[in-house]
């Protein structure tokens, strides 16, 4: 223990730990309580300053409408101005927002959310429950393009009952709040029916000017109704979209916080003075995907020889530089509520993707895998050590690279073999239903198992988390062994900061504290 | 009429031609772009009815050359269109950043030009001692290495080391001039050292072509200095080269900065049109393409007129 603790010591010597990665590994190590008071107590927050931030991933035809956002900078000016009723802890809690309390009956198909009181719109009117019921309705109304309306299908119906909604859905779903979570749901006028674009929410800070591709810039709510968040007197979001651009006008001082660091700059960067780079394990994970209803993929021995044929490993330390954990062939890691740690993990094994390669008959053609650099952030390379490792194993990959345009429209999901990613839902429920459910409309895999389909529905409507522990314990071990999903890695969510930035924190469900830099950090 | 107002005429019409062609090539190559509007726009939800239904909306379900006439025939009225991803007017959001792109431009076009021709000049008079060599050493330089390295290389020193200029240059409405200018004089500096190479090599070989001919031996032996004659007789007889080749350069400023641009984030036309590429979203593609050509064509009608203009034998011919 003693080495541990003098590495660390070594590190924050170094600059290269901050005051809160020391805390979490002295207290990994024990130390914590042989030393006494803290000697690094958290300050109380700072107010004020403008805090500038670069994110990349926006563009110029980017909107408001929160239904219509689904890249990066929306997501961020969303979290600025927006409030959802519920927000998702650190450890995958469920902590109240707009809603004060909830409750649900026992078979999960009736939910009742007690709406917060005394809450004002930027604009000055009073959110209501109504509001709450209205925004709802047109994120899952018949003709919405909202990003959202996957997660509203369950829904059967709503009322307003005083200062409360309730929520009716057709089959049981203890997940519910986490899907309402969910950052394009955030409460809007009337729901937004008056004016979409109008940005006007409940958040810390209110939008004084939105250029899309160019610059969002926000205001202190003066009247927020939680005085705990939000200390700066104002936020700007410039859109960076070139990496280099955006690393530097970070060294600079331009911004003091960016998105989506490269694994390859990160080490890079955080040795850069008065910088600090982040990195927090999320869900988000890059896959190749083979269609389980074409053939040779639907051959499971074939699936199987390819999984035993990746290392895994090897992707990890090389495509993400160490940013990240290795995958099992599931979309599940231990960043899911009611993970399942008993699966075995499935490594490099040539010799056992040799024996299943042989029991598939497959003739010994190449089998093309098809990739481009939009698939993921080093696809191509990972393509190539894929078929490196499975050469080995006596099994020819033959690798054909795709432009990026066009990628996700005709070859993600229509061609049978392909590298892809996914970035992630915040519970395990609705992960396997957005992709691997077989109606589902994103089943990338065209996985097709009754016995899969029947357990998932079952593991929604148990509220019992024991039983609904087991259950999804089953539904890993039947798609890591049968589907077509091969997931060598789950990607870190890797941010940078100006030293000066106090308060931050590891947050696992989205970029940029999930979207909170802003609402809980401070300028030094 | 006079000959040359004539050729000027000429000159114009042939201008309105090539930009009817150009229009007819835009239309074309947007036609062939891979991909499908209504596809992109409705996502992996678009059922065949909805995909229907926004293909009539959008008028993709007329023949390609009706589409060409309607759209020929907005253009006429000065109307480019709607966005099809976000709905906004073109003429007004393309207006924005065509001023941007414009601004950006004529500061790097103030700077450039005019040293480009002095740095010119000083070349020829010291021709093939050191201080042309060392011009000309530096500007090929500068013109030999690809722009967005520059931008680089000049972010890492100026910026990020030294902190001189800022590494952004994103300008929005609430600035004053001067701080726009200073957002701006990274992507100026790159821009300059990349077309200034270019023109002051041109102007240096145009004027030395024209120092052997006979009136500049006469005026060398009037005793003339050597400055003199290269700015009093050489140069006005080496212009339609010269202007040539800033017009050239000047269209580059226009319609070529789109790696500057993304390098130094600034929000101009490239960016813009690269957007809407990805997105698919061809009314705005076809508008900006037209706007590029207009630029090209229109600058090279001036040089042709300036050329005209500068050789008395075409504005008197016998």
């Amino acid at each position: 223990m003693k080495d541990d603790l003098a590495k660390l010591i070594d590190r924050i010597d170094a600059g290269r730990l901050s005051r809160r990665g020391f805390m979490g590994g002295a207290a990994a190590i024990g130390a914590l309580a042989t030393m006494g008071a803290p000697a690094f107590a958290a300050g109380e927050p700072k107010k004020g300053g403008i805090l500038k931030m670069g994110i990349s991933g926006g563009e110029t035809t980017d909107t408001l409408d929160p239904g219509l956002s689904d890249s990066p900078v929306p997501f961020n000016v969303i979290k600025q101005w927006g409030d959802t009723i519920v927000n998702i802890t650190a450890d995958g809690g469920i902590n109240p927002n707009l809603a004060e309390s909830m409750s649900s009956n026992a078979e999960g198909t009736e939910w009742t959310f007690n709406i917060r009181e005394g809450v004002k719109f930027h604009n000055g009117a009073d959110m209501t429950a109504n509001d709450v019921m209205q925004t709802y309705l047109r994120h899952s109304n018949e003709d919405s393009k909202s990003g959202a309306l996957g997660i509203m299908k369950g829904i059967s119906g709503m009322k307003v009952e005083g200062n409360a909604v309730v929520i009716t859905l057709e089959t049981g779903n203890a997940d519910l709040p986490y899907l309402l979570s969910d950052y394009h749901l955030v409460i809007q006028p009337n729901g937004g029916f008056d004016d979409p674009n109008a940005a006007i929410g409940t958040g810390p800070y209110k939008v004084t000017s939105a250029e899309p591709g160019v610059r969002f810039a926000f205001e202190k709510n003066a009247e927020d109704w939680n005085t705990a968040r939000g200390h700066y007197d104002g936020v700007e979001i410039l859109v960076i979209n070139d990496a280099t651009a955006k690393t530097s006008a970070l060294q600079s001082g331009l911004v003091h916080m960016i998105n989506r660091v490269e694994p390859k700059v990160a080490k890079l960067l955080d040795r850069a003075p008065n910088v600090t780079v982040e990195n927090v394990s999320g869900r988000g994970h890059y896959v190749f995907i083979m269609h389980t209803n074409t053939a040779p993929f639907d051959n499971k021995d074939l699936r199987l020889a390819l999984k035993y044929a990746i290392n895994r490993q090897e992707m990890v330390d090389k495509i993400l530089d160490g940013y990240g954990g290795v995958g099992n062939d599931t979309p599940i890691n231990a960043a899911y509520p009611l993970f399942d740690e008993t699966l075995e993990q499935r490594t490099y094994d040539p010799v056992k993707a040799a024996e299943h390669y042989k029991a598939s008959g497959h003739d010994g053609s190449p089998i093309e895998l098809i990739v481009a650099d939009t698939a993921f952030p080093g696809a191509v390379d990972a393509a190539a050590l894929f078929q490196q490792s499975a050469k080995a194993a006596g099994i020819p990959l033959e690798i054909k690279r795709v432009p990026d345009d066009g990628y996700w429209s005709d070859v993600w999901n229509v061609k049978p073999f392909c590298a892809s990613y996914w970035g992630g839902r915040p519970v395990q429920d609705q992960m396997y239903s957005t992709a691997y459910l077989s109606t589902a409309d994103w089943n990338d895999t065209k996985y097709n198992n009754p016995e899969f389909d029947a357990l998932l529905l079952e593991a929604r409507a148990e509220t019992d988390t024991v039983k609904r522990k087991e259950l999804y314990s089953k539904l890993a071990h039947i798609l890591n062994e049968d589907g077509g999903v091969i997931c060598p890695m789950f990607n870190d969510f890797v941010e940078a900061h100006v030293d000066d930035i106090m308060g931050w924190e590891k947050l696992p469900n989205g970029e940029m504290m999930d979207g909170f830099a802003s609402s809980m950090t401070w300028l030094a | 009429m006079h000959p040359v107002i004539k050729l000027v005429a000429q000159r114009l019409a042939l201008g309105l031609l090539l930009l009817l062609a150009a229009s007819v090539l835009i239309f074309v190559g947007t036609q062939i772009l891979p991909g499908d509007v209504a596809q992109s726009i409705l996502g992996q939800s678009a059922t065949p009815q909805s995909l229907a239904n926004l293909r009539a909306e959008l008028g993709l379900d007329q023949p390609a050359l009706t589409r060409y006439f309607s759209w020929l025939g907005g253009i006429m009225q000065g109307d480019l269109g709607k966005a099809l991803t976000n709905g906004q007017d073109i003429a007004t959001a393309m207006g924005k950043r065509l001023g941007n792109t414009m601004f950006l431009a004529s500061v790097a076009a103030v700077i450039a030009v005019p040293s480009a021709i002095i740095l010119g000049l000083i070349a020829v008079r010291y021709q093939g001692r050191w201080p042309d060599r060392l011009i000309s050493t530096i500007t090929l330089a500068t013109v030999s290495v690809p722009e967005f390295l520059l931008g680089y290389i000049a972010v890492y020193f100026l910026s990020v080391q030294l902190q001189w200029f800022p590494s952004l240059a994103t300008v929005y409405d609430g600035m004053t001039f001067g701080e726009k200018l200073y957002a701006i004089s990274m992507p100026v500096l790159v821009l300059v050292l990349v077309v200034l190479g270019h023109m002051m090599r041109m102007t240096r070989a145009a004027i030395l072509n024209v120092m052997q001919s006979a009136y500049v031996e006469t005026a060398e032996l009037k005793g003339l200095r050597k400055f003199t004659i290269i700015a009093r007789h050489a140069f006005p007889n080496a212009i339609a080269p010269v202007v040539n080749v800033v017009m050239i350069n000047l269209a580059y400023l226009v319609v070529g900065v789109v790696v500057v641009e993304v390098v130094f984030v600034y929000p101009g036309m490239g960016q813009y049109l690269v957007d809407h590429v990805s997105k698919r979203d061809v009314p705005v593609v076809q508008a900006c393409g037209l706007v590029f050509a207009a630029v090209y064509i229109g600058l090279n009608l001036v040089a042709d007129v300036v050329s005209i203009l500068a050789n008395p034998r075409l504005r008197h011919p016998k």
